[in-house]
């Protein structure tokens, strides 16, 4: 056997596994056992109950299109807070973490409140046509709200590593800001952008507070998934709620292990 | 293509990095920016990339303002000290990159883009390794990888910044042979910036050695070595003694020795400070009556040559003495003899008189008048 340098691997794998075991295999064991009560037939009935399906679609089309816009908007703002010296910068960079701090129901309320008809935004875009509360496209604004530290955070130690160099040998090598940006920079830039938006996506997909103010919750139309859970679990149907847990979950899964192989894809120069 | 720079400054809040640098840079010459850090090498050098730019002064190129030339469009090839490859790009892309990004008018097909690519690798030894990735590669094959991306956009002049400054000392030695082969095949013009005195002398024709931001001497190696302008060359190039000095009716007074020399004449009396080679001390075993009295401390041998060193009560400092390793032991020159020291010749700086700073315009080569015994006695 291999001797090793550092000491305590056995134990420390085995704190992690009993860790994780304990942490999120057993819930989501649990679940999955309470689940498969109502047997193959009775979660297909489950999922095709029309409410269900439209709150399926709006939960995931929704949060995948939150990520994509937190992904395009946590870069410009990363690239801004690394880049550039500007009065305030720290505060601004102290900002960026308050979605993660403020109670989601209370950002809820507070995004609510703004975007309602009466509100300081709604006032101005009602007149417009444009309806945020109560809407899906609200739920879309809570979802930008909660997963935006994400792809920011994730960003910025990664644009701070990068060299002034390789930007200057690009430019003294022809090309233009854009090729420099889209060839030399972005590719660098992608695993952590993956990894932003896949922590961003699967907060989206899981908010619950801060949606259900702005929602609305009108079935068929504004219903997230989560509250459709909530929704069975107080009608007592407990196998049904799981259900529906275990299809989020699978869904998440497969698309998070779908952002994970694009990742490992990305950064194939990283491997010896 | 000659390159002119003129009286060039540039300031960074309080530190002047260049002051008033003016060099002349003619087509295919080899020059090599030597200083140690904070010289301003590495700031003339981004300038001539476009990289930077001088609070003053101008630079052309056959004529052409070159400072309104953005360093994109200024066909300067450039390489990093650390490489600065593009990582998540194979070999082949990285070079490949300055024909890739050309506007479509001037790009070259891909077939004619692999042909080059191909080319220059095999140039720079690399063939067969265009899938690599930067990661897999070593970092002497890195900075040819460097290289070959700067070949490739056909320059018309080639920067290097400290070029083998991250390697380890055999490969930087093969590695700049290499260079200088490669530039006598293609006649760049090339100029690279280094701290280390024995690659400058080594590589360039024309050494220019910087010290805060100025120019302090331009010559070809022998003479930068050979005739050094001013004291900071002499201290920063190979070994030199230092000895305080008095000039005193055309004759040089050094402790308690007095030299007479025909270069001292129209001097005025006063404080200087001499500069002389440990290789231009001769040593005598047996007493003589010019040079100064000296014990020998200890004899170094590194190679094949001996270091001496030697405590010289009458200037009250020790000096350094070099010669042949072979020669030390034919004299058998041990630890603890006493010889005599003197100088072949020395470099005077008079101090002025007000500033009490060595004057380089009275710098004078003094090759003192010994007796015929003695000459006869150095070999």
């Amino acid at each position: 056997m291999a001797r090793r340098v550092l000491p305590g691997f056995g134990l420390s794998l085995g704190y992690v596994l009993t860790y994780l075991g304990l942490l999120v295999l057993l819930p989501l064991a649990a679940l999955a056992v309470k689940a498969s009560g109502i047997g193959l037939a009775g979660l297909w009935n489950t999922l095709s109950a029309p409410p269900v399906l439209a709150a399926l679609k709006l939960s995931f089309g929704a949060a995948l299109v939150s990520a994509l816009i937190n992904a395009a908007a946590g870069l410009l703002v990363a690239w801004v807070l690394v880049r550039y010296s500007f009065p305030g910068r720290r505060l601004f960079d102290a900002l960026v973490d308050l979605p993660f701090a403020l109670p989601t129901a209370v950002a809820g309320i507070a995004l609510t409140a703004l975007y309602a008809p009466k509100g300081w935004i709604g006032e101005w875009l009602v007149p417009l046509g444009i309806k945020v509360a109560f809407t899906p496209l609200g739920v879309l604004i809570a979802m930008i709200f909660v997963g935006f530290p994400f792809v920011v955070r994730t960003l910025q130690p990664v644009l701070e590593s990068l060299d002034r160099d390789i930007e200057e040998a690009a430019t003294s090598l022809g090309a233009t800001r854009l090729q420099t940006f889209l060839r030399v920079l972005f590719p660098l830039l992608l695993p952590a952008l993956l990894t932003g938006f896949a922590l961003a996506l699967a907060r989206a997909v899981g908010e619950y507070g801060s949606v259900i103010f702005i929602a609305g919750n009108i079935p068929m139309k504004s219903e997230i998934l989560p509250l459709v859970i909530v929704k069975q679990l107080e009608q007592f149907k407990y196998a049904d709620a799981a259900a529906v847990g275990v299809i989020m979950l699978a869904l998440s899964f497969v698309l998070l292990l779908a952002i994970g192989l694009l990742q490992r894809w990305s950064r194939r120069w990283a491997e010896r | 293509m000659t390159i002119t720079i003129n009286r060039l400054a540039r300031r960074f809040a309080d530190f002047r990095a260049l002051d008033d640098v003016s060099l002349s840079i003619a087509p295919g010459e080899f020059v090599a920016l030597l200083g140690p850090s904070g010289s301003g090498k590495t700031t003339l050098l981004r300038i001539l990339a476009g990289l930077d730019f001088p609070d003053s002064g101008d630079l052309l190129q056959d004529g052409r303002d070159l400072l309104q030339v953005s360093a994109r469009d200024r066909g300067v090839g450039l390489v990093f000290q650390h490489y600065a490859l593009f990582r998540h790009m194979t070999v082949f892309e990285n070079v490949a990159f300055g024909l890739r990004v050309r506007p479509r008018a001037r790009r070259p097909s891909k077939a004619e883009i692999a042909e080059r690519v191909d080319k220059l690798l095999k140039r720079v030894q690399l063939d067969g390794m265009a899938a690599r990735y930067p990661a897999q590669l070593s970092g002497g094959q890195r900075q040819r990888v460097a290289l070959a991306r700067a070949l490739a956009i056909e320059p018309s002049l080639l920067l290097l910044d400290e070029p083998f400054g991250a390697l380890d000392a055999q490969v930087r030695v093969a590695l700049r042979r290499w260079l200088r082969h490669l530039h006598e095949e293609m006649g760049l013009t090339t100029v690279f910036v280094t701290h280390d005195q024995e690659e400058a002398l080594e590589l360039a024709d024309r050494v220019v050695v910087m010290n805060r931001g100025r120019i302090e001497q331009v010559g070809t190696p022998d003479e930068i070595y050979q005739q050094p302008a001013t004291p900071f060359v002499f201290e920063f190039i190979g070994k030199s003694n230092k000895v305080p000095v008095r000039i005193h009716g055309a004759r040089l007074q050094a402790g308690d020795q007095r030299f007479e020399a025909d270069a001292l004449e129209g001097l005025a009396d006063g404080s200087a400070v001499a500069y002389v080679r440990p290789e231009h001390l001769a040593l005598s075993t047996t007493p003589l009556e010019n040079g100064w009295k000296a014990t020998l401390r200890h004899v170094y041998l590194s190679g094949s040559v001996a270091h001496l060193e030697l405590d010289v009560p009458g200037l009250g400092q020790t000096l350094e003495a070099e010669l042949g390793g072979e020669e030390a032991q034919r004299r058998s020159l041990q630890a603890g003899m006493t010889v005599t020291v003197q100088p072949r010749h020395l470099t005077v700086f008079p101090l002025d008189g007000k500033t009490g700073e060595p004057d380089l315009a009275r710098r004078r080569v003094v090759h003192p008048r010994y007796g015929q015994a003695a000459l006869a006695r150095w070999r």
